[in-house]
């Protein structure tokens, strides 16, 4: 049986709030960066913008909902795919190594987004 | 002469399901689905199916006709033939127990997990519970599900996760009593749908919608009880 053991926060709705949350300011960070390049940028400019402290957390915050957004989202996909109803107990297996696969690829992210934003 | 393709297992003498072709002579009638299959068990008579009031009353015979699901009793040729061609095949994603007839189990587990029947704590007044015609209308959309089947099993959500997911179905119903002025478990209640499979597995496709013999809306219900776990944690 699929259990809800690897689910972001145990409950449905929670987890649907952060899907709702992250997707609210992933869509405004892209909206914002978008502007800022058609208004046309060079690299002084872009430079100057991503040493402000303020653009940074903004950086961040979209990263860390990107994160939590593609797990709440992955985690939907493989508890109906890959699961023991589908395939046996090979899909949990299967399924467990898909979720800590798109964990460290998620974390590699957020960890190299730091580094890449506040330059170290 | 109408051809009409049909789904057939019998588990006991065939390895595996086939579809056999029969051609019905409808007489150029607009004939209803289930009409069809009469005249083709006056034929052969082992060809399976379930059904009761021929009127969309009693919810046995759903089907999945030319791909949606439906009641084949109030389904016309017209609505559902293309090209001459009629496929005939069980409700998806639920065991076949033969030809056309599935296992509802999977679907009537969930629907008892949503405690379908009024909790009240409060003595019962001597004669009955009273509602205005206001809450009445409340549970108007509701109350009508039929217990067809034909929206959990057109849900992918009910596919993957029948075990799990309450469906459609049953949400309609969980609703019909989270609505009703009369049911004070609604704590109770929502606090049994708030994991992430029974209500939020609802991805808001709407085959749901699009399938209902009754035209009822279990995403909008859905819609509702979201909503009301979300004030109930704010
Ligand atoms: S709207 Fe929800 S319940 Fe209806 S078919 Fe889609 S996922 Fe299933
Ligand atoms: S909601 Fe509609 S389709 Fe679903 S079981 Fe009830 S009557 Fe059938
Ligand atoms: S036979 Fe009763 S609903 Fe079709």
């Amino acid at each position: 049986m699929v259990t809800a053991v690897t689910s972001m926060g145990r409950s449905g709705l929670y987890d649907w709030m952060m899907q709702r949350v992250s997707a609210v300011i992933l869509l405004a960070y892209f909206i914002f960066v978008g502007c800022v390049l058609l208004n046309g940028v060079d690299y002084a400019a872009w430079k100057a913008l991503y040493s402000q402290t303020w653009m940074r957390i903004f950086s961040l915050l979209a990263l860390l909902s990107l994160g939590l957004h593609a797990w709440v989202g992955l985690w939907a996909v493989f508890t109906d795919y890959l699961t023991e109803r589908l395939m046996g107990t090979t899909g949990n297996v299967l399924r467990f190594l898909a979720q800590a696969v798109s964990a460290l690829i998620m974390f590699t992210y957020v960890v190299w987004g730091v580094q890449i934003l506040w330059g170290l | 002469m109408l051809q009409v393709s049909i789904y057939r297992y019998n588990p006991e003498t065939d390895s595996e399901p086939y579809m056999q072709d029969v051609q019905v002579d409808t007489g150029g009638k607009d004939l209803m689905v289930l009409d069809v299959l009469e005249l083709i068990k006056s034929q052969d008579t082992t060809v399976t199916y379930r059904r009761s009031c021929r009127e969309g009353v009693c919810g046995s015979d759903g089907m999945n006709m030319n791909g949606k699901n439906g009641l084949a009793c109030i389904t016309p040729l017209s609505e559902t033939v293309r090209n001459n061609k009629l496929v005939l095949r069980p409700l998806p994603g639920l065991p076949v127990v033969r030809d056309l007839v599935v296992d509802m189990s999977m679907f009537y587990a969930q629907y008892e997990k949503v405690q379908p029947f009024l909790m009240n704590d409060t003595p019962a007044p001597a004669i009955e519970r009273l509602q205005s015609p206001e809450e009445r209308e409340k549970l108007d959309g509701l109350y009508e599900c039929i217990l067809c089947a034909c929206c959990s099993s057109a849900c992918p959500s009910f596919w993957w996760n029948p075990d799990r997911f309450i469906g459609p179905s049953g949400l309609l119903q969980a609703y019909r009593f989270l609505a009703d002025s009369r049911d004070t478990a609604t704590e109770e209640r929502l606090a049994k749908l708030d994991d992430p499979f029974s209500v939020f597995r609802c991805h808001g496709i709407q085959n749901c919608v699009n399938v209902c013999p009754k035209n009822l809306n279990p995403t909008r219900a859905i819609g509702h009880i979201r909503n009301m776990l979300l004030s109930r944690a704010t």
